[in-house]
């Protein structure tokens, strides 16, 4: 049987099933995925990653298959995370974003690999970034990770992409002032997908006065795009590349990866936390305890937690 | 927090177009709990022994009513090979229209079960769970 050191050194040596059996075990959180990530870390940091967010039906997927081909026409490789919901009624989940990419299955230079929410808020899944660091230290030129469906909060994605895209679709047009405060604010850049139908060009002028008003020094770029026909996908390229030259000059690259590390190793540890204290008392019977007083009115729920952390 | 879920490749190999069958499994499946990748239609024994490679799945379920399953079933065995995936470690089976006499042989192939029209998707269901519950630990 193979040790993850194992399947670490397949992977470094191009090894696709090796980088797809480390996948699962960084997904699944398990002590050999956490020993994999160590193993992988110091080799990540390559790649240009790119997250595609916007509202369930903005043409995601399509999107993604098409900004894929033409990474690929201009020489580059990439992988691709495409984040579908888990249910909350049956924890299980449909994953469908394959079927819009089928023709890139056929492509070696392409790994798509489909993850669940597992019942994480804003738009990723848990270990969304692990599978990043594993992509990324596998070599590829770029990872692209798409989010579920997300509506005005799900922004979790800018805080893990060197390059952020968010898709609008002419329809939701009423809504864009609403997304100003939410979705919108997280964009270096705005697709105004599905250009090929009516009021497209009224969405555009719409987020162009909105782009317009923020402050800052860049204007982020609005590029019209019909996925499905593959319609200004090349400029679309252009401006990712555009913008990855944008930070890497500023160095507002190195100031965002800062930012990213230090949420990272934060979200991490209160989790840590968070297991340790509910597992520790948990067992004793101490949470159930103080849970029943706090249902009784006999303290409040911030006592208890002060008590439970041993802060009282 | 470790958490291990079964994840599930359901892909329609072949011309025919008819995937209604291939859909009420993977809903089924999913309401189960499991993680199920869909992949649509018309797909190459490549472009699925590809997506089980890639997804790393632990069951792949294959649709077929085209009657072409002698043809294509082996040659999706062969492609999951060609990718280091073997019979043993995946659990493989398949679902559409399939005369008795060919069954024999898909078993001999790698399939573990084929089911017919008709089937309970409650018995899909206990079938992957089952295997689940007993299948040999994997590499890791």
């Amino acid at each position: 049987m193979p040790t993850v050191e194992d399947l670490v050194e397949r992977l470094f040596a191009g090894n696709r099933r090796a980088l797809s059996r480390l996948l699962t075990l960084i997904e699944n959180d398990s002590p050999e995925g956490r020993r994999a990530l160590r193993l992988l870390y110091p080799s990540s940091g390559r790649a240009h990653t790119i997250g595609l967010t916007g509202s369930a039906g903005s043409g995601k997927s399509t999107l993604s298959g098409a900004i894929a081909r033409e990474t690929r026409r201009r020489g580059r490789t990439l992988g691709i995370v495409a984040i579908d919901p888990t249910s909350p009624f049956s924890q299980g989940a449909l994953l469908g974003d394959r079927i819009r990419m089928q023709d890139l299955t056929s492509d070696p230079e392409v790994f798509l690999r489909s993850m669940a929410t597992r019942g994480n808020m804003g738009g990723l899944a848990p270990s969304t970034a692990g599978v990043v660091t594993a992509l990324d230290a596998f070599g590829k030129d770029a990872v692209l990770v798409e989010t579920v469906g997300a509506g005005q909060d799900e922004v979790e994605v800018a805080g893990m992409a060197d390059t952020t895209i968010v898709v609008l679709t002419p329809g939701a047009g009423d809504d864009v002032q609403a997304m100003k405060a939410g979705i919108m604010e997280i964009a270096d850049i705005l697709v105004v997908n599905k250009c090929d139908l009516p009021n497209a060009d009224l969405l555009a002028r719409q987020v162009a006065s909105i782009v317009d008003a923020a402050p800052g020094a860049r204007r982020t770029p609005i590029i019209k795009t019909a996925g499905a026909q593959e319609e200004g996908i090349g400029a679309l390229l252009d401006a990712i590349e555009e913008h990855r030259a944008y930070i890497e000059t500023s160095h507002i690259r190195e100031r965002h990866r800062l930012e990213q590390a230090r949420h990272q190793v934060i979200a991490l540890a209160r989790q840590r936390l968070i297991d340790r204290l509910v597992a520790e008392h948990g067992a004793n019977g101490r949470l159930d305890d103080l849970v029943a007083q706090v249902a009784r009115r006999e303290i409040d729920p911030h006592s208890a937690a002060d008590q439970l952390i041993g802060e009282d | 927090m470790a958490e291990d879920k079964i994840r599930v490749l359901i892909a329609k190999p072949g011309l025919d177009g008819h995937d209604r069958g291939a859909k009420v499994v993977a809903r089924a499946l999913r309401d189960a709990g499991m993680e199920v990748i869909y992949t649509g239609i018309r797909q190459t024994p490549d472009m699925i022994a590809e997506a089980a490679l890639q997804e790393d799945v632990d069951v792949i379920g294959l649709s077929i009513l085209s009657g072409a399953h002698m043809e294509l079933f082996p040659r999706v065995v062969k492609a999951l090979r060609d990718r280091e995936i073997t019979p043993d470690e995946v659990l493989l089976f398949a679902g559409g229209i399939v005369p008795d006499a060919d069954i024999e042989p898909l078993k001999q192939a790698g399939f573990k079960a084929i089911f017919g029209p008709g089937t309970s998707t409650e018995d899909i269901i206990k079938f992957v769970r089952d295997w689940a519950a007993t299948r040999p630990a994997r590499a890791t």
